[in-house]
């Protein structure tokens, strides 16, 4: 039980140190990749654009009551359908411009752009 | 409906019931009052519920049949945690009309997430109803994951393509059409040039004077293309559906009530039997509209469609589940 908790303490620390990362992505530390979060809510992209740095993680969150997709146009990433609150992670490997949208409701439509 | 306007079945009334020939008409079941609306012979009048001389006028047909729609059974969120029993309230309705409806149309999200639990339930449910005859089309939540193989599976054995048919009842020609496949970035619903193929070739041979009623999930006109309510390539298939006297187009999608007259053809919404979504463009999103519990059962409901043979009529009653 107190190994386990110091091991929590350490993930915990981990998490802290990635957040505090969060607004430089391009000096990653060694807690994990950068990262960026994309919000699903009201049937829209939130942010509508979003510009990351080459092996950036990209969180999709589903926050409607109605489940959508992350689709990019050509296809180089694929949700599978996410419910209420799931979530949909992306690695961007290579540089470019993706629009994408949900392939439900395809009014929903996005841009990442991978430098 | 006079003689007069009979001989001129291709125009609205506008004398009446202030229907024009390119207007919206909003025939709401909106806050649980209900609709009744008559079309004969192309022209589309539209009564309260509780208009007595209306309803008589609908009670008169050679056959009927129920529209209901939207069940997304598995949806569980505050907008209806309880989108089974609301389902077997609109069957109990059905199962309450003073004739029993020919058969049933289900016009899509029959589920909500694909799943076949899903499925089932609302097969077991559907159990209940007054007629073994059921006719289905696909909404987006039907097709999930799997491109629409399992609903084909179950739905549509006997279909073309992602599930289109077409079947003829007493004289009228009813044409399911698929809108929600292969959706395109920044697009609505899309019914494809192959599935437009299949129906120009299925109404060649019909008679100018058939009666046809074609129904779908996404509707078949513009609503509100910012929500991606209407079909792309709608256009196209009513071409192929203007040389007929009276043409009915049935649609779901987008949870409440709406008409409009355009022609020869008169489109009509239904509510589903979950949960309401918001008028266009009343909301920041079409997601599911949070009501108080008392009022959510008079958002919901069914269609009960009433066929006159001689007059090539169909009379539309949307009913609430209260």
């Amino acid at each position: 039980m107190r190994k386990s908790r110091w091991i929590l303490g350490i993930a915990t620390t981990s998490m802290m140190l990635a957040f505090a990362a969060f607004p430089t992505i391009q000096k990653p530390v060694s807690a994990g990749p950068p990262s960026a979060e994309v919000k699903i809510d009201n049937f829209s992209f939130t942010p509508q654009a979003i510009t990351v740095k080459t092996g950036t993680q990209i969180t999709w969150t589903n926050g409607d009551d109605i489940p959508h997709t992350v689709v990019s146009d050509d296809q180089s990433f694929k949700s599978k359908v996410l419910d209420t609150d799931e979530k949909f992670v992306f690695t961007a490997v290579k540089p470019g411009t993706y629009s994408y949208f949900c392939s439900i409701h395809p009014k929903m439509t996005g841009k990442l752009v991978v430098e | 409906m006079s003689h007069q306007k009979d001989s001129n079945n291709f125009l609205p009334d506008h004398n009446h019931d202030g229907i024009d020939r390119r207007g919206f008409l909003k025939c709401m079941a909106w806050a649980g009052t209900g609709a009744l609306c008559v079309l004969e012979g192309g022209v589309l009048k539209s009564y309260a519920l509780n208009d007595p001389s209306g309803l008589k006028k609908a009670a008169k047909g050679d056959f009927s049949f129920v529209q209901i729609s939207d069940s997304h059974m598995g949806f569980n969120k505050a907008a209806n945690p309880d989108v089974a029993e609301t389902l077997k309230v609109a069957i109990q309705k059905i199962n309450a009309l003073p004739a029993a409806p020919e058969f049933i149309l289900h016009t899509g999200d029959i589920t909500h997430l694909s799943k076949p639990a899903e499925f089932d339930t609302v097969d077991q449910i559907l159990k209940s109803a007054p007629t073994k005859d059921l006719f289905f089309v696909p909404g987006e939540h039907d097709v999930l994951e799997d491109n629409g193989q399992q609903y084909l599976e179950r739905y549509g054995k006997s279909t073309k393509g992602a599930g289109w048919y077409s079947f003829d009842h007493k004289g009228a020609h009813f044409i399911a059409l698929v809108n929600v496949m292969n959706l395109k970035s920044g697009g609505m619903g899309s019914l494809g040039a192959e599935q437009l193929d299949w129906l120009k070739n299925d109404v060649s041979h019909l008679s100018k004077s058939a009666p046809v009623v074609v129904f779908a999930h996404m509707p078949l006109w513009s609503i509100y293309p910012e929500w991606g309510w209407g079909t792309d390539d709608s256009a196209q298939a009513l071409s192929y559906l203007k040389r007929f006297g009276s043409v009915t187009v049935l649609n779901g999608h987008i949870h409440q009530t709406m008409q409009k007259v355009e022609g020869n053809i008169t489109f009509h919404t239904a509510t589903s039997t979950a949960f309401p979504q918001p008028h266009p463009g009343a909301a920041a999103s079409p997601g599911p509209m949070k009501v108080p519990a008392e009022q959510l059962r008079a958002l919901l409901g069914v269609t009960d469609v009433n066929y006159v043979r001689k007059h090539h009529s169909l009379a539309l009653i949307d009913s609430t589940l209260e």
